[in-house]
């Protein structure tokens, strides 16, 4: 036998013994569809329906007038309205509003004389996230309202107006960033948990002394067993892409080879993780312990939900042995800023450097780790 | 021997045996302590959403007086990094490689336009790849632009008509840190993970050392194999929550304004639920294989995605917010973000414990009733 055929033979074993149980095969296919959808969904930063009170004691035109401004928008959602100033906590406190808008009884006098009529707005501080943005939706209402009025009122516009224009997320739809993110998260877990496991199963069975002792080089064996990880995620991510790119409906405005360098390169080095980490465990329980121990910091220290130029510097180096973060830089280049080969290299190449350095000491690890 | 005192001796015997077990092979108080500390300091300083140094380009195309007052106010603010490009062409070089994250752009009749009609336009591009960072981003601009306007009125001894003012008033969190929101989530995401890990391992050793079948002929009942099982894998996730709970206070400086006490308890009955979603876990997944898959799909990527940890609930569409009720760490997540951030806020604390209780009770007495079945089989 050759040398191609003696690893045909171990990956075409290696698929089977995923794949021939009812239940590996379902874990392989279900959760990840569900976790699309229920993820491509949750997980936004978008705020709509913000529950909001208004306590204005103005009742005036102009007050009414700025409030229907507000009440108007798609992201607010008049909840209460109230009257007296002991409302406002319990409704806050409780959640039962995230914000309140108070107009004080002269406001529409100060407006009409040209003094500044002060509009207090309390927002729940305890998601800094959501408190920061509703304060963005508030200032950008705020200032076409007073705009509005400078001009019926003949009044003089500010002298210096400020147009922001996001690029490549026209609309500033955060699914169009967690998305593409999905793809590297559920490719990830999927294909660390195959592999993860392999060599601990055959340790555990005792069946891995023997595939030592066959004419299979370490080499071949190390091939053979990355053969399967790879295989399926491949199919996982295409799945998963497609699921993006149809459903979802997220652009691929880049070169999808640019795409599909970066998640081969991706799953190698994931595939050299995660038989390290099962040629290091002596059973699939250790297996499983080292698989999460290394996913949960890898998908938090990503880039996926919070940006990594936000971590302090040492957390920020850590960040660069991670495969994670340059693939979710490559999905979301070729997504929406339609990036191609060249603008990628910098991701390209430190994932080959993690797949090479895994791989060379998962196979080192096989045969220097009996028992 | 009276049943009771019969009860009592088999389940002291049982616990006795745990906390030997647990003893002697560190492996579970790594998990409980080590664990909680490492992740809490690695996701404590790295999952952040405070913009800070963001770097942008200016281009200028005309400078003078007045351009140098913007672009000085830009340098002053903290979370800004200015840097000055001589085209609007290699800023966008710069832009496209990520080296700036976004463009302040003053075109050549800005100063002239200023003094004359107003209305000049101060020309911005963001990266709105991550929309939550470039809405946030935005934000600060228009900070900037707003404290330079007044500034330039003042100077000039013009009258600002900014007609309606913005008085912003932020409670419980008045800096809008995100540290003080993400690292009581933080806390709930992690106890699940060890929750989960300290259980699975705990049942899965019996079957696979063939204890379990020891176990099972002697006179114990399968409550109180639980019980006995639950109580010092309890003490040791408490230990491992107290650790975080100190943690997020000094080392993070979150404030706690609700009570130590209602928090101990909260927590204590979500450590229950952890316990008991681990444990119903080993007992129900035969396969180890299905067992790891599993555990991951339901307990941290939920905890993490799914809890109103950072994606806020309510902005979720209906049928995914229905699903959130199944996840623990939802009820936890809002407990925990009342407790630290506003005080002991009763109807929050109670209808949230309420429903850990209920899940406590299903997620336990589904595992006593798994556990009998392999009894017979």
């Amino acid at each position: 036998m050759n040398t191609l055929q003696r690893i045909l033979a171990l990956a075409v074993k290696e698929l089977l013994a995923v794949l021939r149980d009812k239940k590996s095969r379902f874990v392989l296919i279900g959760p990840p569809i569900a976790q699309l959808i229920i993820f491509g969904y949750a997980a936004t930063f978008d705020l709509n329906d913000i529950p909001l009170a208004v306590y204005n004691e103005d009742r005036s035109v102009p007050s009414r007038e700025l409030v229907a401004r507000i009440t108007g928008s798609p992201h607010f959602q008049l909840v209460a309205t109230i009257d007296h100033d002991g409302q406002i906590a319990p409704l806050i406190d409780n959640r039962k509003a995230l914000m309140v808008l108070h107009l004080g009884p002269r406001f529409s006098e100060n407006l009409k004389r040209g003094k500044p009529a002060p509009a207090q707005v309390i927002i729940d501080g305890r998601n800094s996230n959501t408190a920061l943005l509703t304060l963005g939706y508030l200032r950008t209402i705020f200032t076409d309202f007073n705009i509005a009025w400078a001009r019926e009122h003949g009044t003089p516009p500010p002298p210096a107006i400020l147009k922001i224009r996001p690029w490549y997320n026209e609309n500033l739809l955060s699914r169009w960033f967690i998305v593409p993110g999905i793809v590297g998260l559920l490719t990830l877990v999927v294909t660390t948990i195959v592999t993860g496991l392999s060599v601990a199963r055959e340790r555990e069975a005792g069946t891995f002394d023997q595939l030592l002792v066959t004419p299979l080089r370490p080499v071949e064996i190390l091939i053979g067993k990355s053969v399967p990880g790879i295989l399926i995620g491949l199919i996982e991510g295409t799945f998963i892409l497609l699921m993006a790119i149809y459903w979802f409906e997220v652009p691929l405005r880049g070169s999808l080879g640019a795409l599909y360098l970066g998640m081969f390169l991706f799953l190698l080095s994931a595939v050299g993780i995660g038989l390290m980490i099962s040629s290091l465990a002596v059973t699939q329980q250790q297996g499983i312990l080292g698989a999460f121990l290394f996913l949960v910091p890898a998908v938090i220290l990503s880039g996926f939900a919070t940006p990594i130029s936000n971590m302090p510097e040492f957390v920020q180096q850590l960040t660069l042995i991670n495969p994670m973060r340059y693939f979710l830089i490559i999905l979301r280049g070729v997504f929406l800023e339609g990036d191609s080969y060249a603008l990628l290299f910098n991701q390209y190449w430190p994932m080959l450097i993690i797949a090479i350095v895994t791989l060379a000491m998962a196979g080192w690890l096989f045969r220097h780790r009996m028992n | 021997m009276k049943p009771g005192a019969a009860k009592r001796m088999r389940l002291a015997g049982m616990i006795r045996k745990e906390s030997l077990q647990i003893l002697r092979d560190p492996s579970s108080i790594a998990i409980a302590f080590v664990m909680p500390v490492v992740l809490l300091l690695l996701f404590g300083y790295g999952v952040s959403l405070d913009a800070r140094k963001v770097p942008l380009a200016m281009v200028v195309e005309q400078p003078d007086a007045s351009t140098a007052s913007l672009i000085g106010a830009f340098r002053h603010s903290e979370y800004f990094e200015p840097q000055s490009f001589d085209s609007i062409q290699t800023a966008q070089q710069a832009f496209d490689l990520h080296e700036v994250f976004g463009i302040v752009w003053l075109r050549n009749d800005f100063s002239r336009r200023l003094l004359a009609e107003g209305d000049a336009p101060i020309g911005v591009i963001v990266n709105g790849v991550d929309a939550n960072q470039a809405r946030i981003t935005g934000g600060y601009i228009q900070g900037v632009w707003q404290a330079w306007l007044a500034d330039y009125a003042r100077r000039h001894g013009v009258k600002l008509r900014a007609p309606v003012m913005l008085e912003p008033r932020i409670w419980f969190n008045a800096a809008v840190r995100s540290r003080n929101f993400l690292v009581p989530g933080l806390i709930a995401v992690i106890m699940t993970l060890i929750g989960a890990m300290l259980t699975s391992m705990v049942v899965a050793r019996e079957w696979e050392r063939g204890t379990m079948e020891a176990l099972m002929v002697t006179p114990i009942r399968i409550g109180e194999l639980v019980i006995g099982k639950l109580v010092p894998y309890f003490l040791l996730g408490m230990g491992g929550m107290l650790l975080s709970v100190a943690m997020a206070l000094w080392q993070f400086d979150v404030p706690l304004r609700g009570s130590f006490w209602v928090l101990t308890a909260a927590s204590a009955l979500f450590m229950l639920v952890a316990l008991g979603m681990g444990l119903l876990l080993s007992v129900v997944a035969k396969n180890q294989f299905v067992a790891g898959q599993v555990s991951i799909v339901v307990t941290f990527l939920p905890a993490f995605i799914l809890s109103g940890f950072i994606f806020s609930i309510g902005s979720m569409p209906e049928p995914i917010q229905w699903i959130t009720y199944l996840i623990p760490a939802r009820y936890y997540v809002a407990i925990l973000q009342s407790l630290f951030l506003a005080g002991d806020i009763w109807p929050i604390v109670l209808s949230n414990s309420a429903a850990l209780l209920v899940m406590m009770v299903i997620f336990l007495g589904l595992a006593r009733r798994k556990f009998h079945k392999r009894l017979d089989a």
